[in-house]
């Protein structure tokens, strides 16, 4: 929190109620408590804190990118457990980051606390009465006046009153009346909300930690998603998330469209949904494009990737259909040269896997075939062909986007396009029927991000007022004039002092005088 | 649609001659410098100099109109926003620090920081001209969004304003060993003044400190620059504050979630929690002047890794921002 005062302010002239005790006494407990709660600590783990984010950036983590975390394990045997140790490839999650934000947050409090305290009674209590010398403040000025002393001041409170100062007018000794005026109370408002939205934020981030879910899904166009866990591909509940909590809407994707720059960098991707927020509910539809996700129901869908996938149909010798499905490919390339993996364990008398890659647009480059252009301008399947036991039965976890081909027989390679046809040795044909687009959904509820908005409104509107409102005081003195001493019958002392910005209060000061001379 | 390259084309000229305005006025206020202390060396007036001052103040108004136009010509070119890959920002971050000078201008004497705003704006135009530029084209679809106004705006006017500090915050540190220095050669009330009236001896070593030191004879108070670097970074704070959370905002709808520790966005943060602790040091017994100038120096070296640095070196969501 900012605004304290050097110890050496008078008292009559400090403008901020910051305490301003420095750690002492003989309580070690309190001791340390107002160690904590010092502005040099929280300087300190606020330096802390900026520099304890800064491995995040530096090592992969595991949050954003575990394959990168994987081949910092390979390339790094040795290094990278001990990092792993230290939680530098978790560095958001890890235990000392949590420390560092964790003793601010508890400094911060110890600090609101006592500070809010005190701006309570600041603002209910009348601004300090007018020092007796005026013209020894930097900002001040004297002239004379021919009303009485008390006009004088009544005409300055009510000039002051329409400006929403706070006023007070005190009669003195000698005849002589003065008002004193404060204004700009909402700077240590606006700190004071700035630092109450900061754990607000805090609060929000850690209820959608607690109660949030996220998962991401892939669909081929035709095929449908209900949100329920088992749909997903992978699937990251919260600490107290549970299942019952999964609204039960679904959705089919009808078409993806994606439209691309002649250099091959995408223009537009649209994912045309029918959706049902409850099972029962009226089909809706929906056009789901990047930065334009579907809500329903407190979850949000988001776009996130695309690719192809392509429909396969594979015949026995006898030419019974024993495969025909649409497999997704991977995209390898910004291109979309894409791999892909079909896995057939029935209906042969040799179980067949299928390894392929794809290029949407074919061109043969110095590097070999790859995919020149990302719409399936062109497309080409370059196939090979295994066979052999697919290890589906052995209980060990396979990906669909794996076979292997080691303990597997090759029984040929091809290159087909849409519509073609490759039969192989023992008659099983294998049918490359055409292409469909495949999206990538992310599907994510945060109960937090309502919190979380309001916080971060808040500590902007905190902000400006902190940092643009200033807080000053004006001080009057009327008094009647020693007799011979010019010919007005009251001489005026006035007086500006501000904590901050004394450009801006000189400028405001002489505006204000200039106004209440006339 | 496809980028008009009539109207590319002479962006492109604009910028050319905006940087070649930028530092013809960038010289105009190194001559202002030089020829006040010429005139103060022979006790004549400064007349002349002052001429050279507002010749340049004018001139840097020019180059400001050249500027705005390239911008606008290339928004005109690409039918969308002129801030869409490193080459705009950087011209944007530019344009916003000379018009911060600017605007100081209409408001207080600040004509001495002319030569020394207008020198990194120069530098930073022609790193974008020549390293980071890249022809007009249409945006990403990531990128099209109205949030691109709001948050790229936003972080736009605040590091422009940064760099204003940044300079202020160098020029305070200057100023400030100078009195240090005058106030420990000073033998007692009144030597001080004679010490700062002697001009520097001239050796081989003796020249660049001569020039620090002529430099730092010439500029106001430690005090007043310290409190002008404080106020351009109480404006530019709660406008970077902004643009992370407007960029929350934005990678919500884009991404998913508000906040996702991607490089740009820890960066971000970190920059952040430097200049929050500038704001806390400056008002702490101790840490106040010199200290506080590190920080926001530091903030500022922040914000060239959070903008130079991860857009070109670490990846992470914001790469699409980056060169070619």
């Amino acid at each position: 929190m900012t605004d304290t005062l050097p110890e050496t302010t008078s008292a009559a002239e400090r403008l901020s109620t910051a305490p301003s005790y420095t750690p002492s006494g003989r309580n070690p407990l309190l001791r340390a408590w107002r160690q904590l709660t010092s502005m040099r600590t929280a300087l300190l783990l606020l330096a802390l804190l900026a520099l304890a984010a800064v491995p995040g950036t530096l090592l992969p983590q595991r949050g954003l990118n575990p394959a990168k975390v994987a081949a910092y394990f390979s390339a790094h045997p040795h290094l990278a457990p001990w990092l792993d140790k230290l939680s530098l490839f978790d560095v958001f999650a890890a235990p000392w980051f949590a420390a560092i934000y964790l003793l601010l947050f508890v400094s911060l409090i110890g600090c609101l606390v006592p500070r809010l305290r005190l701006h309570v009674r600041a603002m209910r209590r009348q601004p300090p009465r007018a020092p007796r010398h005026l013209l020894r403040m930097t900002t001040s000025t004297d002239w004379q006046a021919s009303d009485a002393p008390g006009d004088v001041v009544a005409h300055a409170a009510g000039v002051l009153r329409s400006r929403r100062w706070r006023t007070v007018v005190t009669e003195e000794a000698d005849g002589a009346v003065s008002v004193a005026a404060e204004k700009g109370y909402l700077r240590e408002t606006g700190n004071l909300v700035f630092h109450i939205a900061l754990l607000l934020l805090l609060t929000g981030i850690a209820l959608g930690g607690m109660f949030g879910y996220k998962g991401t899904v892939l669909v081929t166009v035709g095929d449908g998603f209900s949100n329920v866990q088992s749909s997903y591909d992978v699937f990251s509940p919260s600490r107290f998330f549970s299942n019952t909590h999964l609204p039960p809407f679904s959705f089919t994707l009808r078409r993806f469209t994606a439209t691309y720059q002649p250099n091959g960098q995408p223009r537009s991707f649209d994912a045309v949904v029918g959706y049902q927020p409850t099972p029962n509910a009226a089909t809706k539809t929906f056009d789901v494009r990047p930065n334009d996700p579907l809500s329903v129901d407190g979850s949000d869908v988001y776009l996130v990737g695309h690719g192809y996938a392509l429909q396969i149909r594979v015949r026995d010798p006898q030419g019974r259909v024993v495969y025909d499905n649409a497999t997704p490919f991977l995209p390898d390339d910004a291109m979309f040269t894409s791999h892909g993996v079909v896995k057939v364990p029935n209906g042969l008398s040799h179980q067949l896997g299928l390894t392929g890659f794809f290029y949407p647009t074919y061109g043969s480059t110095a590097l070999g075939a790859q995919s020149v252009y990302p719409a399936a301008d062109d497309p080409t399947l370059d196939l090979a062909a295994w066979q052999g036991d697919l290890g589906l039965s052995s209980g060990q976890p396979q990906s669909v986007y794996d076979l292997p081909v080691a303990s597997l027989k090759n029984v040929g390679t091809t290159q087909l396009t849409p519509g073609k046809t490759w039969r192989l040795k023992d008659g099983t044909s294998v049918t490359f029927v055409g292409v469909r687009d495949w999206a990538t959904f992310q599907i994510a509820h945060d109960p937090g991000t309502k919190l979380v908005l309001v916080a971060a409104v808040l500590i902007v509107l905190g902000l400006l007022a902190s940092l643009r409102v200033r807080r000053r005081r004006f001080w009057l003195r009327a008094a009647p004039a020693a007799a011979g001493v010019g010919s007005r019958r009251t001489v005026v002392h006035a007086a500006g002092l501000a904590r901050s910005d004394a450009d801006g209060n000189a400028t405001e000061f002489d505006r204000l005088v200039h106004q209440l001379k006339d | 649609m496809a980028p008009n390259v009539h109207l590319a084309h002479i962006s492109d000229v604009l910028f050319t001659w905006t940087v070649f305005v930028y530092a013809v006025a960038m010289l105009g206020y190194a001559a202002e410098f030089a020829f006040a202390r010429l005139a103060r060396a022979r006790g004549e007036s400064p007349a002349r100099s002052i001429r050279l001052g507002q010749a340049a103040v004018a001139i840097t108004v020019a180059g400001w109109g050249l500027h705005v136009s390239s911008v606008v010509t290339r928004g005109l070119a690409a039918h969308r926003v002129p801030w869409g890959n490193m080459y705009e920002f950087s011209s944007m971050v530019s344009l916003v620090a000379v018009t911060v000078f600017l605007a100081m201008l209409t408001r207080q004497q600040v004509r001495f920081l002319g030569a020394f705003v207008m020198a990194p704006v120069v530098l930073y135009l022609g790193l974008a001209g020549t390293v980071l530029y890249v022809p007009a084209g249409p945006l990403q679809p990531v990128l099209n969004s109205y949030w691109i106004k709001i948050h790229v705006v936003a972080a736009i006017t605040a590091s422009g304003a940064f760099m204003v500090s940044g300079v202020i915050t160098v020029l305070y540190l200057m100023k400030s060993w100078l009195e240090r220095r005058a106030a420990s050669v000073s033998l007692g009330p009144g030597t001080a003044a004679a010490v700062e009236l002697r001009e520097p001896a001239v050796g081989v070593r003796g020249n660049a400190r001569a020039m620090v030191d002529g430099v730092a004879r010439w500029l106001p108070s430690s005090e007043r620059l310290d409190r002008l670097s404080y106020r351009v970074i109480g404006f530019a704070f709660p406008v970077w504050t902004f643009a992370i959370i407007a960029g929350a905002i934005w990678a919500k709808y884009a991404w998913s979630r508000y906040w996702g520790w991607d490089p740009k966005e820890t960066w971000s943060f970190i920059t952040w929690v430097v200049y929050a602790a500038y704001l806390h040091a400056r008002a702490t017994a101790g840490w106040r002047g010199r200290r506080a100038a590190y920080l926001s120096l530091l903030g500022f070296g922040c914000l060239m890794v959070d903008y130079y640095v991860v857009n070109t070196v670490i990846t992470g969501l914001h790469s699409y921002a980056g060169v070619g």
